[in-house]
């Protein structure tokens, strides 16, 4: 089966929801024009990053009756998108959030993991921990989705591997960090590198979607991925441009490349269990 | 004094090129403006903010404001005409000297620092205004070295809306210059304030860029400790120096302090960015 995969790179306005929501309606346009069946939006597309606090005045819930998600579902109809927003829960607790929509209807919500909160990151002041980890069935398959600091650590994809997913679907919102002589920032260089070794590690399709513009002194770079289940590159969004980058990928390719390397087949989940037990539970 | 340290400060002036150019147009278009303010000293700082604006804006949405006191040194005017002509820039020249001596004046004991500052307050006051007559932002041309050692006048030279060399190292600044094409003269010769006759930074600091570069790269960068760093093979007293530098002028970095009383304080938790909302 084919899947036509569209990764959009936007710049945002911070803390003005209406008008991204403008943009992420015609860009959708743009993708369905362009035969996407699966677009992914980065990291709080509908908000931008930097909300300190604006957070509690830029929350959406992920529900038809909600003005902003309206719209989104109903654009959903036409092909599955991901969009990044602030979710506030009953308790009034703030979540960095990704939702998979397909067809009107809210397949899958994420809440943010892990939240950086050292350097120049403030995410632990302003939002709450989100408190799973879970892979979901799509049209497309079993989907894993994470947003940027999740897929820093070994943990959430390895989790949504043995729960099934075969297609990660990464959200950021990452600053340029780190220049030195190389042709890359430090940071591009750092991203790439592991979504390229989980591809590997995983025999699974990683696809990465990273945002562009300034907030401040703070630039996202872009530079959009997705690597096949070899570790292959597919496709490679620019640095720092508003851009739609369109990918045709093969699930196919999970059969062919599993059957020449079954790290899945063979992966020792009770020891890992056993082990990981005794690490925990140690005196 | 260092040759095998390791330190490699080379850049990719590419990179950094199309971040800062990025920088320059977004934020000035997140504030409204299309239009930017240059005070041209004649030295590499401000010639390379010009560049970076020129290439970001268009030269013409560029004003290169030229503000000598009656003792600069004119060399530093025609290097900033040098900057003016190969960039196209436009330009303004307005002497400070009535401004300056009006204070100084008044204070015949003023020493020379005092007078230093009166002049770099000055030129910051004349900027402001061809901010406002010209409706562009004025952009900042201080490098990272003078910000951590606070080798600056608050509200001075340091005053603008936004800096796109500030995350250089003097290094870095003449790095990216040369990949520019600032002209060589300005490249190569001694930085100085030019506040007074032979002032040279380096003379005043007491030590070279390219050492003092190298320490804070391991210093703040790479967040050595003082002791890593003279073990790294720099003297105790220049990293003792150095360290009490940047603590010491941490004032000028930040903003005064707000007294709290209340249950939410700006610059503490009343937090927004500059580009809040747009």
């Amino acid at each position: 089966m084919k899947l036509n995969l569209a990764l959009a790179q936007i710049c945002t306005q911070l803390g003005c929801v209406e008008a991204n929501l403008d943009k992420h309606l015609a860009l959708i346009q743009e993708a369905h024009g362009q035969g996407a069946d699966l677009l992914v939006f980065p990291e709080l597309s509908l908000t931008g990053y930097v909300l300190q606090d604006l957070v509690p005045s830029v929350s959406h819930r992920p529900t038809m009756e909600d003005p902003v998600f309206r719209p989104l579902l109903e654009a959903s109809q036409k092909l599955d998108l991901t969009v990044g927003f602030v979710d506030e829960d009953r308790r009034h607790r703030f979540f960095i959030s990704a939702a998979y929509l397909s067809k009107g209807e809210v397949v899958h919500v994420h809440h943010k993991v892990y939240l950086p909160t050292y350097g120049l990151f403030d995410e632990g002041r302003f939002f709450a921990l989100g408190d799973s980890c879970q892979a979901f069935n799509t049209r497309f398959g079993r989907v894993g989705m994470l947003i940027c600091e999740d897929f820093w650590h070994a943990s959430p994809p390895y989790l949504l591997w043995l729960d099934g997913a075969d297609l990660f679907l990464f959200a950021s919102a990452s600053p340029g960090r780190g220049l030195s002589a190389a042709p890359q920032l430090e940071s591009a260089r750092w991203v790439e590198h592991i979504n390229r070794a989980y591809a590997s590690l995983f025999t699974a399709f990683v696809a990465h979607a990273n945002r562009v513009g300034f907030e401040d002194g703070l630039h996202f770079w872009g530079g959009s991925t997705v690597f096949d289940p070899n570790g292959e590159p597919l496709t490679h969004g620019p640095y720092d441009e508003e851009a739609l980058t369109l990918c045709q990928i093969d699930l196919n390719q999970l059969h062919r490349t599993r059957a020449r390397l079954p790290l899945l087949r063979d992966e020792r989940t009770s020891m890992v269990e056993r082990e990981l037990n005794r690490i925990l539970h140690k005196p | 004094m260092l040759e095998n340290t390791g330190i490699d400060l080379t850049i990719n002036t590419d990179l950094a090129r199309q971040i800062l150019t990025g920088f320059i147009r977004s934020e000035l278009k997140r504030m409204g403006f299309t239009c930017a303010v240059i005070g041209l000293s004649g030295g590499i700082d401000s010639a390379l903010s010009c560049y970076l604006a020129a290439e970001a804006l268009g030269p013409e949405n560029v004003l290169a404001v030229r503000m000598p006191y009656r003792t600069s040194s004119k060399d530093s005017l025609d290097d900033a005409q040098r900057v003016i002509d190969a960039t196209g820039v436009q330009s303004l020249t307005v002497e400070i000297s009535g401004m300056a001596d009006a204070l100084i004046e008044k204070f015949p004991d003023m020493d020379p620092v005092r007078k230093g500052n009166v002049m770099a307050r000055c030129r910051m006051i004349v900027l402001y205004d061809q901010s406002s007559a010209f409706h562009g932002l004025v952009i900042g041309t201080g490098n990272k070295t003078e910000i951590l050692l606070g080798y600056t006048t608050l509200f001075g030279d340091s005053a603008c809306a936004v800096n796109p060399l500030g995350d250089l190292y003097k290094t870095h600044v003449r790095q990216l210059s040369r990949a520019m094409g600032v002209p060589e003269p300005v490249i190569a010769k001694a930085p100085s304030a030019d506040l007074w006759s032979g002032q040279t930074d380096e003379g005043e600091l007491g030590f070279t860029y390219a050492d003092v570069d190298r320490l804070l790269y391991l210093l703040v960068d790479q967040r050595y400790s003082p002791a890593d760093c003279v073990e790294a093979g720099f003297s105790e007293a220049f990293v003792q120096s150095v360290a009490r530098r940047i603590q010491r002028n941490q004032f000028k970095r930040v903003l005064p302090p707000i007294a709290k009383l209340g249950n939410r304080t700006v610059g503490y938790d009343f937090l927004y960015l500059r580009d809040w909302g747009t």
